[in-house]
């Protein structure tokens, strides 16, 4: 049977991906943020998983606005690099895992969530960032296949953040009835605060990050209870990426333990975080 | 909620995407290298190819980008755009903002920028 191993929550911030394409990690202006991962990057290069499911968002990449998903799920067997603008990443294609990705997608519509299902993707930086920070120098491949979950969080009306833990709570599910042994990881990407447009742009509220970072692990049903409207007000308008983290942890056990965590300000206009958890019950199991 | 209930939020909505339609389209279209290359070189007939307002059309020859966003273009979009026109987000902060782009990122570096 399938289970899930560990999850880790990501900022998705594009200038991320780009320190990393253009060799600026021991900047000074990076260098903080980059070791402040290090010690998530060794755990995971320990504990690597045969799957990983990446719950992001498009950016006005792939998803054309003629139609916006509120949740999707990727079943190809690739998944290659979008151009976002200025030429894409220079990483390797994203390869698909369509088995666990066409199960996931009946299972969710038999648990009640109508996914739209993408049997086509360009993956944009909001999943190959995450996968650069699970896996900062990959070579040819990454470590892993991926099942790309998509949130609309860039047009109103965003789902609600009770629906995507909820989401994620029938992810586990759906993980844990897959006959296949496979160990999975799940990323829930995007945040911290931030707002890029208009006048408040260049919001960072660290108090209501910290209060989020700890919370994810102890208390994610109090998070769960955030309107859209504080959401946007505490977080800011692209802070509202934040309900991705609460489909990672809804797919996680109930206790788990917190490996690493690490926060930073600013990545590019955003304030940016990592939180690696893990699911001790299934690492025990793993290991025997 | 309301979705105009936190000011200043941008938040973009259905409607927004009808009303800037034409001017997201057109910064979406960037995503391909050749037509970077045919926007730079006639802005103003791109910009018709696509049938931008009279309004869009002048924001984006006159590099208002205040004003594509409250004409409903989305700063996914915009952001395409400005990137083809070597502006960054740290630009575009600033301009919103009424800040020079060093005074912007002095703010992030100092812990960002504080409301409520």
């Amino acid at each position: 049977m399938a289970e899930i191993i560990w999850g880790l929550a990501t900022s998705h911030v594009p200038s991320i991906g780009a320190a990393h394409d253009h060799g600026r990690r021991d900047d000074p202006a990076w260098k903080p943020l980059f070791d402040g991962y290090a010690p998530a990057q060794e755990w995971m290069a320990e504990h690597r998983p045969d799957v990983a499911i990446v719950v992001y968002n498009d950016h006005a990449n792939a998803v054309s606005f003629d139609a916006i998903p509120t949740f999707g799920i990727g079943t190809a067997s690739r998944f290659p690099v979008a151009d976002e603008g200025w030429g894409p990443r220079d990483v390797p294609e994203v390869v698909g895992h369509p088995g666990l990705a066409r199960h996931l997608a009946r299972s969710l519509v038999d648990d009640g969530f109508d996914m739209t299902v993408f049997s086509r993707l360009e993956v944009d930086h909001g999943l190959t960032v995450p996968m650069s920070v699970y896996c900062p120098d990959p070579g040819e491949a990454w470590p892993c296949p991926v099942v790309p979950v998509l949130v609309n969080v860039i047009q109103y009306p965003q789902p609600l953040a009770s629906r995507c833990l909820e989401l994620g709570h029938a992810i586990g599910r759906a993980v844990r009835h897959y006959p296949e042994d496979l160990q999975v990881a799940v990323f829930g990407t995007g945040g911290m605060s931030h707002q890029l447009a208009g006048k408040r742009a260049g919001l960072i509220n660290e108090q209501f990050d910290r209060e989020f970072l700890d919370k994810i692990q102890t208390d994610p049903e109090a998070l769960a209870r955030l309107t859209r409207e504080e959401l946007i007000d505490k977080a800011g308008t692209e802070g509202i990426e934040l309900i991705m983290w609460l489909v990672m942890r809804g797919a996680m056990a109930d206790d788990i333990r917190r490996v690493h965590d690490t926060y930073f300000v600013p990545a590019s206009n955003t304030a940016a975080a990592l939180a690696l958890f893990a699911n001790e019950t299934s690492l025990a199991t793993a290991t025997h | 909620m309301d979705e105009r209930a936190v000011p200043d939020n941008y938040l973009f909505t259905a409607e927004d995407n009808d009303r800037a339609r034409a001017l997201n389209l057109m910064c979406a279209s960037l995503v391909r290298p050749e037509s970077r290359e045919t926007f730079l070189r006639d802005e103003a007939a791109y910009c018709d190819s696509y049938d931008l307002s009279a309004e869009q059309k002048q924001a984006v020859l006159t590099r208002d980008w205040a004003g594509m966003l409250d004409l409903g273009g989305s700063i996914f979009f915009v952001y395409k755009l400005a990137v083809v026109c070597g502006v960054s987000m740290q630009d575009l902060g600033g301009i919103f903002t009424g800040m020079s782009t060093q005074e912007f990122k002095a703010a992030l570096d100092a812990g960002g920028r504080r409301f409520g």
